[in-house]
Formats: structure tokens, sequence, C-alpha cells
């Protein structure tokens, strides 16, 4: 116990020490390279070695924090949680648990097939497997890194909504029939209970560390890539390029096209995120690109393919048309707002 | 002789557990057999919601993420 908090303290104040430099940081390197800002390579470099510093550091931290959190939220004590909760109460706190319960698309079927045997509603269910993947802490931390706490908390509170929305739409369907076959066997019959383990503090600590091997380990790639890409957008782009294609300009279609193209493509949250920023930055209109990256993030033909070994053709129709719809909405009520 | 199953569709983690319990017991010189089990309405039966989930003799001891060495070795 104790040489961890001695080793968080000195990590702690190393992290703020150097986030709190990281403009001199890549002032120095455009300095190094003989670079100078204003042109357009300059802003490119500068783009780049000013963001991937920034939002490594800020992932990192974050997903040891989650990582503690995250062992406090077993899926077993989610569906505990869960189970018994009426319709609309159920879907608000679905959709929450969906933020801190650890979650991989590998483990969708499991889950759903848990959550249903344990008496949790299928309007419910739904509503926390598509905030699990959508609202995630790698998503809000490349938001609030590049674009600012605001933005991170439309975010936040739009992807809530699309859960908790969907998974009533979803319950009020009454669906149940869709399952598949053997699904329906498994829940007339009882499920064994497993209890989960017993932690202690230096579990849930070595918990926050692995989480974030596993996490940053995988996306880091992906974040330079999209920072990368992203600076080339940002100094080679004109101004006002993308404001006729996906800004205020672009016709009505722009925005369900935008959806449409975010579904089968499957990247997660990190890769896409500094691309957008670079979008918005050349005049594409907000809601237009976070509907972009919800559907990108949200639905995912992967997942789909998961799903459809326990669930039947019509049933992933409507959960796809549903969350669909309430992306689309999310977008033009955006644009609306912000345009 | 331990009987160890591991609970999984077959993800990365679930081939790293296999890995490590291999390892671990092998470091040990503990003799296990150990099985995968891949068929979802079989990996339902445990009642096991994340995975990779453990088995070890007929009990779920573990259930989502990989496990680490020392809760390996203290299974074995």
């Amino acid at each position: 116990m104790i040489p961890w908090l001695i080793g968080l303290a000195v990590a702690g104040a190393l992290w703020f020490a150097i986030y709190g430099h990281l403009t001199e940081f890549a002032d120095a390197v455009i300095a190094a390279l003989g670079l100078a800002r204003g042109t357009a390579i300059g802003e490119a470099v500068h783009f780049f070695f000013y963001d991937t510093p920034k939002v490594l550091l800020l992932l990192s931290g974050i997903v040891f924090l989650m990582g503690i959190i995250q062992t406090f939220f077993s899926p077993e004590r989610t569906r505990a949680l869960l189970s018994g909760k009426r319709v609309g109460v159920g879907n608000v706190l679905a959709a929450s648990l969906g933020i801190v319960t650890p979650f991989c698309s590998c483990s969708a079927v499991p889950l759903f097939i848990g959550f249903l045997s344990a008496g949790v509603p299928l309007g419910v269910t739904f509503s926390f497997l598509i905030s699990a993947p959508m609202v995630n802490e790698v998503a809000l931390v490349l938001l609030f890194g590049l674009f600012g706490w605001k933005v991170a908390a439309l975010y936040l509170g739009l992807g809530l909504a699309v859960a908790i929305v969907a998974g009533l739409v979803i319950g009020k369907l009454a669906m149940e029939r869709y399952l598949e076959d053997w699904v329906q066997r498994i829940l007339t019959g009882t499920a064994p209970e497993f209890a989960g383990e017993r932690l202690t503090w230096v579990d849930r600590f070595r918990a926050g560390w692995r989480h974030v091997r596993e996490i940053v380990g995988k996306v880091w790639p992906y974040i330079i890539a999209g920072i990368a890409i992203g600076a080339a957008i940002h100094g080679y782009v004109p101004e006002d390029f993308m404001a006729s294609i996906m800004g205020r300009d672009a016709p009505w279609w722009s925005l369900p096209l935008a959806v449409l193209i975010g579904v089968p493509m499957y990247t997660n949250a990190a890769g896409i995120i500094p691309v957008v920023e670079a979008l918005i930055g050349k005049g594409a209109a907000l809601g237009t690109v976070l509907a972009f990256m919800m559907s990108v993030i949200a639905l995912s033909l992967p997942e789909m393919i998961i799903l459809r070994k326990v669930l039947k053709v019509p049933l992933i129709a409507a959960f796809a048309g549903v969350v669909a719809c309430g992306i689309l909405l999310v977008g033009y009520v955006f644009n609306l707002v912000l345009g | 002789m331990k009987d160890i199953k591991v609970l999984g569709t077959g993800c990365a983690n679930c081939r790293n557990t296999i890995k490590l319990i291999e390892e671990v017991a092998a470091e040990k010189g503990v003799a296990i057999t150990l099985s995968k089990v891949e068929d979802l309405p079989e990996i339902m039966k445990y009642g096991v919601m994340s995975t990779p989930g453990v088995v070890v003799d007929g009990k779920v001891v573990h259930a989502g993420g990989v496990p680490d060495r020392a809760r390996i070795a203290g299974w074995l």
C-alpha cells in the first residue's frame, strides 16, 4: 500500500508539471526544427507536438482513475443494481452505469444474457448496451482535451439521452420474441450466480494500472495517426473547405450521409476525434461532426455481428434504426442551437 | 490434478489467459487439465457476464479481464 501511495504522489506531481508546460514544449520543437508559426508546415508540426503529449497525458490519468472506479462496478454489481428496476428509472440508471461499468464488445453477449436472465427488462438492457461503448472515458477525455469541457459535457448529456430514449423505445416495441431461441430457453431457467471477487485497495490500484496499459497500449497508435491526419488538415486544408460539405451551408442530407458513412467505419474514439477537431477548424458544423462520431462509435458492424448470435434480424434492425434516429436528432438539434 | 476451464469466445484476452495459466502451472510444476469453452450457451451456464472467465474444478473463480500471475498461482 505505502509504495503505491508514494509512487502515485510522485507520478501525480510529475503529471501536473509536464501538463503545465505543453505550449513551451511545442514551441521548443518548432524552434529546434527551424520552423515558424504561421507557415503551413509550422502550424501542422506545432499542432502535432502540442496535442499528442496533451492527449496522452490526459488519457493516462483519466484511464487510471476509471480503472479504479470500475473495480467498484463489476458487471455483476451493475446487474444487481438494475434488476427489478422499473422502466424509465431503470433506463436512466442503466445508461449512467454504462459509463462506469467495464465493457468490451467481446463481452457484449454474455453481459446481455446475464442482464436479461436477472430480470432486467429488454429496453433497460439496451440502454446499457448503447451507452457503454458510446459514452466512454476515452471519448470524453479526447473531447475535453481538444474541444474543452462544454463539448465534452454536451456529448455526455446527449449520449446518455440517446441511450435512455432508444432503450425506452425498444422496450415499448416489445420485441422479446426476437431473441434467439437458445437465449429464450436460458431465460426460463435460472443461471447460477457468480458473486465476484473481494478486492483490496492495492488490487484496485493494480487494476487501474492494468487499465492504463490495456487501453493506452491499444489506442496510442490510433491517437498518433489521428493527430497526424488532424495536423495535416490543420496546416494544409484551406479554411472553410468543409463549410460547403459538412458545414452550415451544406444541404440537409449531409447529416444522414455522415451518419451512414459512420456505421461501417470501425475505429475507436481515439482515432476519430483528432480528425474531427481539425474538420471543425475548417468550417464543418459541430452537430454533423458529433453525429458522425457517435455513429462510428455506437453503431459498429462488428458489434452487430456479435449481437446477431443472440438477436434475430428484426431486433437488430430496430436497435440500429432507433439509435441512428437518436443520433440524427442530436446532430440536427446541435446544428440548430449552435448554428 | 486440477481441472481448469477458460470461458471465452476467442478474444485476445481469452488466449492470453490460457497462455498465462499454462505458464504459471509449468513454473509451479502443478498438473492441470486446461480446456477452452467457446460455446456461448455453455458459457452462460456458468453465470459469468464478462469474459474471459476461469473455472477451477467446476467453480467460477474469476470473470472479466486477464487475471494476474499471483491470482493464478493462488488457484493452483
